[in-house]
């Protein structure tokens, strides 16, 4: 053997007798950042709210928070097919068959806001200043007015749905159009050709710089659109373990004081109104 | 609040003169989203040069059986649909998938992984098409002056140099605008920084940023993005053009 090859061979072996000695945890943590991935919706993504909310758990336990922000339904698929190890989302529904197939588990409650009809100055079909929302769809539907649909299984879209269901509506109708997108496109569509939408506080409110439709119903107890952050359930995915504990940490902080405060904060600097109500009893 | 109308031009004024500002400013956002976008579709097209040429070559200098139906078949796949393609790999990738061991989903390698398999048809059809029309009697040539095999491969790709570089720039100028595959694959993740209050892109490309601003309805960023991104597409097609030309 070569000079040079018996040399290296020696190198190689002193090396790997060194890493052996050394923790293998500590050896991980250098070279893999610690990270979970959080699956939500684009309402709460486009809020601004992740950011702030995120910063101060992310900073003291050096946990990296990775979001993918897409609509409800495909959040909680992304969770299912393991894309994500926790969700937060706004769909009870969706909510509880994503629990009972097994896929999440340790539900809390977060936060909420309000659903709210806004619509053109306008008004065609009269329903402003209604204090129940399916009446206001009653009257929408029945003058044929220009009505934009998310359309996308998100929690608004799923709200919508219900709504029209209470009613006994079969959406049938040019003026009825589905278009397949997150909350602010669809804002921008329903601004752009003077039509109603149903949207959340918190997006409607970020964006009323940019367009010109008017709150026209709120109130109705239907309208109460909570989200919850859901963990998703380390059994399917057994090499997920560690990512388990850092998701519950980050639930506890999430339902703690500190971030049930800054989620009661949030956006009153920005928009004189916090976007979202705290309800964690933690 | 703002009026809309034919004659009223000004918020795409004002759009077009905050993106401005934005890209002279060097917006620490707009940058690491261009960088991204150009590490992406750049590596995805490297990588897929070192597959697709020694293939190209290969595939155009000997005769075999089922050659046409190869070749056929590669020019097929150049119109493979992003969205689709994006999906795929998506389905792959996650944990539940069968390559989800290797933890890819949402980081930049499956979006490398999914430009890959868009480009590599589109640079492979392309160099056998400039490789096949290096004339026959270029070859024969070769061929008498005593070259061995490897000697005649040199001086077609020689000769067909030109015509692999247009296919490499047009497999960057497919990657580079791409939107679809890698919004699936990628997650289009953006990470906060507290200190600087800027957000880096991890996995945001110049078109897919330009989806969610849109969204947002931050049509300045959108416009700054989509300057960028239409200065490269053009600058990429310029290139190319001119090369043809000296054909």
């Amino acid at each position: 053997m070569g000079m040079r090859l018996k040399i290296f061979l020696f190198l190689l072996i002193i090396s790997t007798g060194c890493l052996s000695q050394n923790d293998e945890k500590t050896l991980n943590t250098i070279s893999e950042p610690k990270e979970i991935t959080l699956s939500t919706t684009t309402s709460v993504d486009d809020s601004g709210l992740l950011k702030i909310l995120n910063q101060p758990f992310e900073e003291k336990y050096k946990i990296r928070i990775k979001v993918i922000a897409e609509g409800t339904g495909k959040a909680l698929k992304t969770a299912e097919l393991g894309g994500s190890d926790v969700v937060i989302v706004h769909s009870r529904e969706k909510e509880d068959v994503f629990i009972k197939e097994g896929f999440g588990i340790n539900k809390r409650d977060l936060m909420h806001n309000n659903f709210i009809i806004v619509g053109p100055e306008s008004d065609p079909a009269g329903i402003s200043g209604m204090k129940s929302g399916s009446d206001a769809f009653n009257k929408i539907a029945n003058s044929k007015s220009r009505f934009f649909s998310r359309g996308d299984e998100s929690g608004t879209h799923v709200k919508e749905k219900v709504l029209w269901k209470k009613i006994g509506m079969l959406n049938t109708g040019s003026w009825y159009k589905s278009i397949g997108k997150g909350m602010g496109d669809t804002l921008i569509a329903a601004n752009a050709q003077n039509g109603y939408t149903l949207s959340d506080q918190s997006t409607y409110l970020k964006m009323k710089e940019r367009i010109n439709l008017g709150i026209l119903v709120v109130g109705d107890p239907i309208f109460y659109n909570p989200y919850s952050v859901i963990a998703v359930n380390p059994a399917r995915y057994p090499d997920k373990n560690e990512k388990y504990q850092m998701v519950m940490l980050y639930i506890g902080y999430l339902t703690s004081p500190e971030g049930q405060m800054i989620i009661s904060e949030y956006g009153k600097d920005e928009f004189g109104h916090a976007l979202f109500y705290p309800d964690a009893i933690s | 609040m703002f009026k809309g109308g034919i004659l009223n031009m000004n918020f795409l004024i004002d759009g077009f003169l905050k993106a401005i500002a934005l890209i002279l400013s060097n917006d620490p956002y707009v940058m690491s989203i261009t960088a991204v976008s150009i590490k992406i579709s750049g590596t995805a097209v490297i990588i897929s040069i070192l597959f697709s040429i020694p293939t190209a070559i290969l595939i155009s200098t000997n005769k075999f059986r089922g050659k046409k139906f190869i070749i056929s078949l590669i020019n097929t796949a150049m119109s493979l649909p992003p969205v689709v393609v994006g999906l795929i790999v998506f389905l792959m990738l996650v944990p539940a998938g069968p390559l989800g061991i290797l933890q890819l989903i949402f980081t930049p390698a499956a979006m490398i992984i999914a430009q890959f398999i868009l480009v590599t048809p589109i640079i492979t059809g392309i160099s056998i098409a400039s490789i096949n029309s290096v004339g026959q009697s270029i070859r024969d040539t070769a061929f008498t002056l005593g070259g061995t095999k490897k000697d005649i491969s040199l001086i077609i790709l020689k000769e067909a140099k030109v015509g692999i570089i247009i296919a490499v720039l047009a497999g960057f100028g497919r990657a580079i605008a791409e939107v679809g595959a890698i919004l699936i694959a990628g997650g289009n993740v953006a990470f906060w920084d507290a200190e600087t209050d800027t957000y880096s892109s991890y996995t945001r490309t110049l078109t897919t940023a330009i989806t969610l601003e849109t969204s947002k309805g931050d049509i300045s960023t959108s416009i700054a993005l989509g300057i960028i991104v239409l200065s490269i597409a053009l600058s990429v097609n310029l290139l190319s053009n001119r090369l043809q030309d000296r054909e």
